[in-house]
């Protein structure tokens, strides 16, 4: 019998949301110190964790820390203490956390975080809004962008692999309410699969009284420039860890990842680029576009930082025209994913590419399919670009 | 008696913190982990790819001394592994940017030794005040003494009815040894503060920290006590009750003071040292 075969007999189909269905990630993976902090909309997480503790099915000690500034201090001291370690968070959390989001990935730890994609006050907010993780991308974590419950799962089971082969922490990222309370039919791997995906964690060093080293200490220049090169080495190593990954865990379970994720693309002359749940509209988008004869497709962002440029330039194939979808901006920039897919472009000296940036879905605003394909008729009228990023409004 | 403290640290000469630590990893075992914040404390310890003591070092942020200490232990635990975590803090990342995560890990009963090193300011960067500067004394900020009492971080911690807390000097370093003993026999939440005078802070003489601390100690400005469960006061050094005013008139951060100054400080210590004994 084939692997896959094996892993589907073991596997359980269940409905989950997105924030339940990270929660049995995280018990898969078997992080031995969970210390989380409660936030509209990652709470779900926290109780579920707490849930399937109480059952028996989650053995890590579940800390109930004062704060996500400590929740992500914890972890970095537990991972470095050579345990593997899981955290959740969102929006005004992650940005608490923004100091320790930098200590995590200059100590090298493997934090595995989930962030539930919500807007940052003031005013207060509980919508989908990217801004909050795009706004951590200089911090030293992967991040991986998902569009559904079932790639959450899977996502966070890969992001443990990725962090613990290339010693950076990663961050698993989808959006508030589109995503993290909807339900929808996720295939549970058996933990027969797991583990033999995801072996225990064997660090190469630790605080260890038996071997006693130590880890922070001030660094000369000299040596705080190694510490930042050897990173940049590391996420570089992560274009394909992510990939690896990404394949390995097809081979088991039939649902293999990559970089990106293309739809309709072989022959498309605009391609629509999202990360995240707005991808599902594009798509949509993508089949009305078809129909009426414009040669359509998509491609969805699923990793952001290492930014994969190559894969994504080389994903467009001969597309002429890429409108990107950005739940986010950078105030005084505009779209965040914009940006670094212009300067991927310009990198790969694709610069006949027309590039639209659209600032889609800002604050949760619903959009439609209609609107989506509005953007791309907008693309395809002559003349020049715009620089500067669009609301939907101006189509 | 095993030095896990090295000579040849960054310390200032003279410094009483210094001593301190000495004095307090003489007594944690081998099989012990230090947390450190941002502190003068961090500087003696450091710099890569050096260490000055013997034991495994995490120099963490500055607010966070007791939430990775809480990383720590859980870590520790979860591996099976009997190890000591302890950290080593000033009174900035104490009583000011680390007290919610303090509060958080007291109110939990973590499983650690919380030493701080309390120099009654910042003085790591030069002695600017912290809310352990106690009423009247000069520091870089607070250029004509400081308007606000110290806070009590004992008794913070005691309405947190932690298993022990203690105040600890090093010029009595037995006093300070047996509660460091005392520390690590007990589980969960034990916090020691253990007043250091700053030589250039203070504005004191080099060799000076000793007898001052003595000082400080017999006019109760500075009482020895411990606390059980945050409800056991029991006072460890009986002072002689000499007056405050010779504590204050050795430092250089106090001497501005007017003698009606010096006697609202008198008063207050002895209305401290008497709700201590009606406690006791």
């Amino acid at each position: 019998m084939s692997a896959l075969a094996a892993s589907a007999r073991t596997a359980t189909h269940t409905l989950l949301t997105g924030d339940h269905a990270v929660a049995h990630a995280a018990a898969l993976a078997r992080p031995a110190v969970i210390p989380v902090y409660p936030i509209t909309p990652q709470t779900p997480v926290l109780e579920k964790l707490a849930e399937l503790r109480e059952a028996g099915a989650l053995a890590g000690d579940l800390v109930p820390v004062e704060s996500e500034h400590s929740a992500m201090a914890t972890c970095i001291a537990a991972s470095l203490a050579g345990v593997r370690v899981f955290t959740a968070t969102a929006s005004q959390g992650l940005a608490l956390m923004h100091e320790m989001l930098h200590y995590a990935a200059g100590a090298r730890a493997p934090v595995v975080m989930v962030n539930v994609n919500r807007t940052l006050a003031a005013p207060w907010g509980f919508w989908a809004d990217q801004t909050d993780s795009l706004a951590q991308r200089d911090t030293g974590w992967i991040q991986l962008y998902c569009a559904s419950p079932q790639e959450e799962l899977d996502t966070v089971l890969q992001a443990y692999r990725v962090a613990e082969t290339v010693l950076l922490p990663v961050m698993v990222v989808f959006e508030a309410l589109y995503v993290s309370h909807a339900l929808e039919p996720v295939a549970v791997p058996g933990a027969d699969v797991v583990a033999r995906f995801l072996p225990p964690y064997e660090p190469a060093w630790r605080l260890d009284p038996a071997s006693p080293r130590g880890f922070g200490g001030t660094a000369t220049p000299a040596q705080w420039r190694a510490n930042r090169l050897a990173m940049q080495a590391a996420m570089d190593r992560a274009v394909a860890a992510v990939a690896d990954a990404g394949e390995r865990w097809g081979e088991l379970t039939g649902r293999g990842y990559g970089a990106v994720e293309g739809y309709r693309l072989d022959d498309a002359e605009l391609v629509l680029l999202a990360a995240g749940a707005i991808a599902g509209t594009a798509r949509t988008a993508v089949d009305r576009l078809r129909e009426a004869g414009v040669p359509a497709g998509l491609l969805r962002l699923r990793l952001f930082r290492p930014f994969p440029a190559a894969e994504l330039t080389s994903a467009l194939g001969m597309a002429h025209t890429v409108v990107v979808l950005d739940r986010n901006c950078s105030i005084g920039s505009g779209g965040i994913v914009a940006a670094e897919v212009r300067a991927a472009l310009h990198a790969h000296d694709e610069t006949d590419v027309r590039l639209f940036s659209f600032l889609a879905g800002l604050g949760g605003v619903d959009v439609s399919p209609e609107a989506v394909v509005g953007m791309a008729r907008y693309a395809l009228r002559p003349g020049p670009p715009p620089a500067e990023s669009l609301l939907p409004e101006a189509v | 008696m095993t030095d896990r403290f090295l000579s040849g640290h960054a310390a200032c000469g003279g410094c009483a913190v210094a001593l301190a630590v000495r004095l307090v990893l003489q007594e944690v075992g081998d099989r012990a982990v230090l947390v450190v914040p941002p502190s003068c404390i961090a500087v003696m310890m450091g710099p890569l790819p050096l260490s000055a003591t013997r034991l495994p070092v995490l120099q963490t942020a500055f607010e966070t001394a007791a939430a990775a200490a809480t990383g720590l232990a859980r870590a520790y635990r979860a591996r099976g592994e009997d190890v000591t975590v302890v950290c080593l803090a000033g009174d900035g990342g104490t009583y000011d940017i680390g007290l919610q995560a303090l509060s958080g890990a007291a109110e939990r009963n973590e499983d650690i030794l919380y030493v701080c090193f309390d120099n009654e300011a910042y003085q790591n960067t030069g002695n600017q005040r912290s809310s352990a500067t106690p009423w009247g004394a000069r520091t870089t900020s607070t250029p004509h003494g400081k308007p606000t009492r110290k806070k009590d971080i004992i008794g913070i911690l005691a309405a947190h009815r932690v298993p022990y807390l203690a105040t600890a000097s090093p010029a009595h370093p037995a006093d300070l040894a047996a509660k460091v003993r005392r520390a690590r026999g007990l589980a969960g939440f034990r916090f020691l503060r253990i007043t250091c005078p700053c030589v250039p802070g203070w504005g004191i003489a080099d060799d000076g920290s000793l007898r001052l601390l003595r000082a400080a100690v017999e006019s109760r400005a500075v009482p020895l006590f411990e606390v059980e469960e945050g409800r056991r006061y029991r006072i460890t050094h009986r002072p002689a009750g000499i007056p405050v005013a010779g504590y204050l008139r050795a430092q250089g951060r106090y001497a501005h003071l007017t003698p009606s100054e010096i006697a609202v400080i008198q008063a207050d210590v002895d209305q401290t040292w008497q709700a201590l004994v009606d406690a006791t």
